[in-house]
C-alpha cells in the first residue's frame, strides 16, 4: 500500500494488543508523532496474529520494505522512532522484516496461508477505504451485478469449503438447501458465539477486518434469497461489536447495505444480536430461540433450520471465519479455493495456539498440514524447551491428542478418526505440567455448567461424569470408575439432543484413550505425574536452593513451613493443605510438587 | 479515542426510580423478540437487574415474570444481586487454566475474604470467574473493570488490587 513518501506506522489494536499495553504505545506514538519532528504517521490495524509479541507496531518504509516490532512499551517509543529517523532497526525488538523471512519470528508467518487473514494486521478495521482498496466488495459487486443466485451457490459449492464453526458441513450444499426452501421471507444469521474457551479466531476477524464478514453475508444473503441477516455476536467482544457498527454504518453510506444495493434492485440489511453468555447458543436452533428473545436451547431437528428456523421461517446460519473466506472465493474462483487442502478438506483453516506453545497466537494453515507442523513449525514448539505432553483441539467438543498422533493431518476426516474434533480452532499445548485428568475434569465442568437442561443425558450425565472426575482428582477414584466414565460417555454421546450433549464426553474419552496411565496414577497408585491435583501431591523445598528468604512462610495460610533466616526451610506435609501459594512466591523455584 | 473503556461507570440508577426503564421500553417497542436486548440494557443502566425491575419491565413489555425470570436466569451475563464499586473478572479459560487461573482466583479470595460471585460487606468489590475473554496470549488474565491485567502471578495480586482500593474500606485479611 502506498505510504505517500512517509513512513508508515501500524499499530496492532485488537483485544489482545491492548490488553498487552497498546492504548499506552498509541497514545505514545501520538504525542512523539505530534511535534513534527519525524516523517511518519500512525494507523491501526487488528490482530497481526503475533499475539505473543504484543504490543505489535509495523513501520513501512517509504520503498515499501517493512519490519515488525515487538515487546513495545510508551517508554521504548521514542528510541524507536529515534532508530527510524537514523534509519537504523532495532534487531532486539523484530519479530519479522520482509527483507529478511529468517530474522526474528519471520517463520511463524511465512509458514501460513492466509485467505480469512489476509486483511487482518494490513488494514485499518474502522475504515471502508483500506478495505475496498484491497479489492474489498468487488466479490459482493460481481455476484450481484453479474450472477444468478445458482451460480454463487455453485461457485461456492465448487471451492469445496466446510463450515468453520466445527461441524463441517459443506457451505455450498447448505445454501442450496436454504435457497430451494418456500417461504416469503428468508433469514441469514453470522454465528459469532464464539463460546468455546481458547478459541478467538472470530474475534480477530471481527476486530481486524468486519467487511469481509459483511461482505460474505452480502453474498450469502442473495445466494439464499435473504433480505434480512443477522450477526449473533458475544457481548464480551465489546471492540468486535463497535467495529461491526462502524463497519455497518459505513456500507449504509456507500449504498453496500440497505434498499437497492450496488446499484441493483436486491434490498439486504444486517442487524447485530448481543449473545448473554450461553455456550450452547453456538448451536443452531439455540441461537435461534435466543435471537427470538427466549433461553437459548435447542430443540430436536428436523425441521432443519433452513425449512424452519428464526419466527419459523427459512434460516442460514454460517461461522464467522466460513462468510470472511467467501469474498476471496468468488474472487479468485471456487477451484483456485479447492487446490489448497487434502481430498475432502479445501482451502484453510484459523487455530488460535495456545497454551504452553512459544508462539500463541493467530495461525492460518493450509488443510492436510500435520499437526506437527501447526505446532512447531508455525507456533515454535513447546515454550521453555519443555517436551510436548499433549494437544486439545475443539475444546469442550474436542479431545486430547497425545505426541504419537502430531503427524495427523489437519483435516475433518483424519481427525474425527483419532476421537477428536477439527472445531473451531482452539489448539491448546500442553507440556508436562498439564494434569491430563484434571483438564478433562475441567472441560466437564464446562459442559456441566453450560447444559442447557433440557435432556436427561447431558443433563445428569455430564453431572455424574464430571463427580466422578473430581473424585478421582481428589485421590478417592475407584478402579471402576474409568469404566464407569466409558458406560455413561456412551449413553451421553447417543441420547443427547444436540452437539453439547452429544460431544461433551470427547475430552474425557481422549484422555482415557491416550493417557489411561495418567488416570490409573490417580486411582491405582495415589499419584499425580504433572503435580496438578493437590490431594496427590506432596510439596518440598530443594535444601539445595532455597536461601531462606522466608517468602514461602510469610504467605502460607497454615504456617506449615518453618526454618531459620538464611537457611533452608521446610515444609511440614501433615499441615500442609497443599495450595501452592508459596510455590507461586518463591523466587528460587525451589519449592516443588511430587 | 478510548476504545475499551466503556462509559457506564457513573452511579447506578435506583431500582425505585423507573424512568430510565421506561427509556429503555420505548427504545425497543415493537421490537419482536427484544427481551434479551431490554434486560442487557436495564442491567447497564441499573448495574443488575432488581426484582422491581423485572416485575416493571414485565408487566410494561407484556411478558409474564417467569419469562423474563427464566430468560434472566439462563444466561451467565445477567446478574441479580447489585454489584461492588470495582467488578474483578478472572478468567478461566482453557489457556487460562492450564496456566494458573485458579491459583489466581485463590490469591484473590484470600485476599479479599469472598468466594466467587461474591461481593466485598464494604460494596468495593466484586469478584467473578469468567469464560475466555479471548487474550490467550496473556493467560493468565484478570480484568478489573475495564483493563486487563496479563501474565499474572499470585504475588502481583496484592498491589493490582491496592491500586483500585484507594482510600478507604479496608477489608484486607
Amino acid at each position: 500500500m502506498s505510504t505517500d513518501g512517509k513512513t508508515k506506522l501500524v499499530l496492532g489494536y485488537g483485544t489482545c494488543g491492548i490488553a498487552a499495553g497498546a492504548a499506552a504505545v498509541k497514545e505514545a506514538l501520538e504525542s512523539e508523532l505530534a511535534t513534527g519532528k519525524y516523517d511518519a504517521y500512525l494507523d491501526i490495524a487488528g490482530c497481526m496474529g503475533f499475539c505473543f509479541r504484543e504490543p505489535i507496531v509495523e513501520v513501512t518504509q517509504a520503498d515499501g520494505k517493512s519490519v515488525v516490532y515487538g515487546d513495545l512499551t510508551a517508554k521504548r517509543v521514542p528510541q524507536l522512532l529515534e532508530a527510524l529517523a537514523a534509519g537504523e532497526v532495532i534487531e532486539d525488538w523484530v519479530v519479522r522484516r520482509s527483507d529478511d523471512p529468517d530474522a526474528g519470528e519471520g517463520d511463524f508467518l511465512s509458514n501460513q496461508h492466509r485467505i480469512v487473514l489476509r486483511n487482518c494486521g494490513n488494514i485499518n478495521p474502522e475504515s471502508i477505504e483500506e478495505y475496498i482498496a484491497t479489492g474489498g466488495y468487488d466479490a459482493a459487486r460481481k455476484v450481484l451485478n453479474s450472477m444468478t443466485p445458482e451460480e454463487a451457490i455453485d461457485e461456492v459449492g465448487m471451492s469445496g469449503i466446510r463450515g468453520r464453526g466445527g461441524a463441517g458441513f459443506p457451505t455450498g450444499t447448505k445454501w442450496g438447501f436454504a435457497r430451494k426452501a418456500k417461504g416469503d421471507q428468508k433469514y441469514l444469521v453470522c454465528n459469532a458465539d464464539e463460546g468455546d474457551p481458547g478459541a478467538f479466531m472470530d474475534r480477530s476477524v471481527l476486530e481486524g477486518d468486519p467487511h469481509s464478514v459483511i461482505e460474505g453475508m452480502i453474498i450469502a444473503g442473495y445466494a439464499i434469497g435473504a433480505t434480512q441477516a443477522y450477526i449473533y455476536c458475544r457481548a464480551e467482544y465489546p471492540l468486535a461489536l463497535k467495529r461491526l457498527d462502524i463497519a455497518i454504518a459505513a456500507c449504509h453510506e456507500m449504498g453496500f447495505l440497505g434498499k437497492g444495493i450496488f446499484g441493483t434492485d436486491w434490498d439486504f440489511d444486517i442487524r447485530i444480536k448481543k449473545g448473554a453468555g450461553a455456550f450452547v447458543c453456538g448451536e443452531e436452533t439455540a441461537l435461534i430461540a435466543s435471537i427470538e428473545g427466549k433461553r437459548g436451547m435447542p430443540r430436536p431437528r428436523p425441521p432443519f433450520p433452513a425449512n424452519e428456523g428464526l419466527w419459523g421461517k427459512p434460516t442460514n446460519i454460517n461461522n464467522v471465519e466460513t462468510l470472511a473466506a467467501i469474498p476471496w472465493i468468488i474472487a479468485k474462483g471456487g477451484d483456485k479455493y479447492a487446490s489448497v487442502g487434502t481430498e475432502k478438506s479445501k482451502g484453510t483453516k484459523v487455530f488460535c495456539l495456545a497454551g504452553k506453545v512459544r508462539r500463541s497466537g493467530l495461525a492460518e494453515v493450509p488443510m492436510g498440514y500435520t499437526l506437527r507442523q501447526v505446532i512447531f513449525d508455525v507456533g515454535g514448539g513447546v515454550r521453555e524447551g519443555k517436551e510436548f505432553k499433549a494437544v486439545q483441539m475443539g475444546g469442550p467438543s474436542g479431545g486430547c491428542l497425545p505426541a504419537s498422533l502430531l503427524d495427523t493431518l489437519v483435516d475433518y476426516d483424519a481427525i474425527t478418526a483419532t476421537g477428536a474434533i477439527m472445531g473451531s480452532g482452539g489448539m491448546i499445548v500442553a507440556d508436562s505440567s498439564t494434569c491430563m485428568v484434571d483438564l478433562a475434569r475441567y472441560f466437564l465442568s464446562f459442559t456441566q455448567e453450560e447444559s442447557c437442561g433440557k435432556c436427561v443425558p447431558c443433563r445428569i450425565g455430564t453431572k455424574r461424569m464430571l463427580e466422578i472426575l473430581t473424585r478421582i482428582c481428589a485421590g478417592e477414584g475407584e478402579a471402576e470408575d474409568m469404566e464407569r466414565l466409558e458406560v455413561l460417555a456412551a449413553d451421553i454421546k447417543a441420547g443427547s439432543l444436540c452437539a453439547l450433549g452429544g460431544t461433551a464426553p470427547n475430552p474425557v474419552l481422549t484422555t482415557l484413550k491416550y493417557f489411561r496411565d495418567e488416570y490409573e496414577d490417580h486411582i491405582l497408585r495415589g499419584k499425580c505425574t504433572a503435580g496438578v491435583c493437590p490431594a496427590l501431591i506432596t510439596l518440598r523445598i530443594r535444601e539445595d536452593i532455597c536461601t531462606g528468604c522466608g517468602a514461602c512462610a510469610k504467605v502460607c495460610p497454615v504456617e506449615a513451613i518453618s526454618g531459620e533466616k538464611k537457611e533452608p526451610h521446610s515444609i511440614d506435609a501433615d499441615t500442609c493443605i497443599r495450595c501452592k501459594l508459596c510455590l507461586s512466591r518463591c523466587p528460587e523455584e525451589a519449592i516443588y510438587a511430587e | 479515542m478510548n476504545d475499551a473503556a466503556c462509559q457506564c461507570k457513573q452511579r447506578f440508577a435506583d431500582p425505585d426510580d423507573l424512568a430510565p426503564l421506561e427509556e429503555i421500553l420505548e427504545r425497543y417497542s415493537g421490537e419482536r423478540g427484544a427481551l434479551i436486548p431490554l434486560l442487557q440494557d436495564a442491567q447497564e443502566a441499573y448495574g443488575y437487574l432488581d426484582e422491581r425491575v423485572m416485575r416493571a419491565l414485565a408487566r410494561e413489555a407484556g411478558y409474564q415474570l417467569s419469562q423474563v425470570y427464566g430468560v434472566a436466569t439462563f444466561y451467565t451475563q445477567f446478574r441479580l444481586e447489585p454489584i461492588g464499586e470495582h467488578l474483578i473478572r478472572v478468567c478461566h479459560g482453557t489457556a487460562c487454566h492450564v496456566a494458573g487461573a485458579e491459583l489466581i482466583s485463590e490469591e484473590i479470595s484470600n485476599l479479599l475474604g469472598i468466594k466467587d460471585g461474591q461481593t466485598t460487606p464494604d460494596m468495593k468489590f466484586t469478584v467473578e470467574s469468567v469464560m475466555c475473554v479471548g487474550a490467550c496470549s496473556l493467560s493468565p488474565i484478570m480484568i478489573v473493570d475495564d483493563d486487563t491485567h496479563g501474565k499474572l502471578k499470585p504475588a502481583n495480586i496484592r498491589r493490582i488490587i491496592k491500586k483500585y482500593r484507594g482510600g478507604g474500606g479496608e477489608t484486607e485479611e
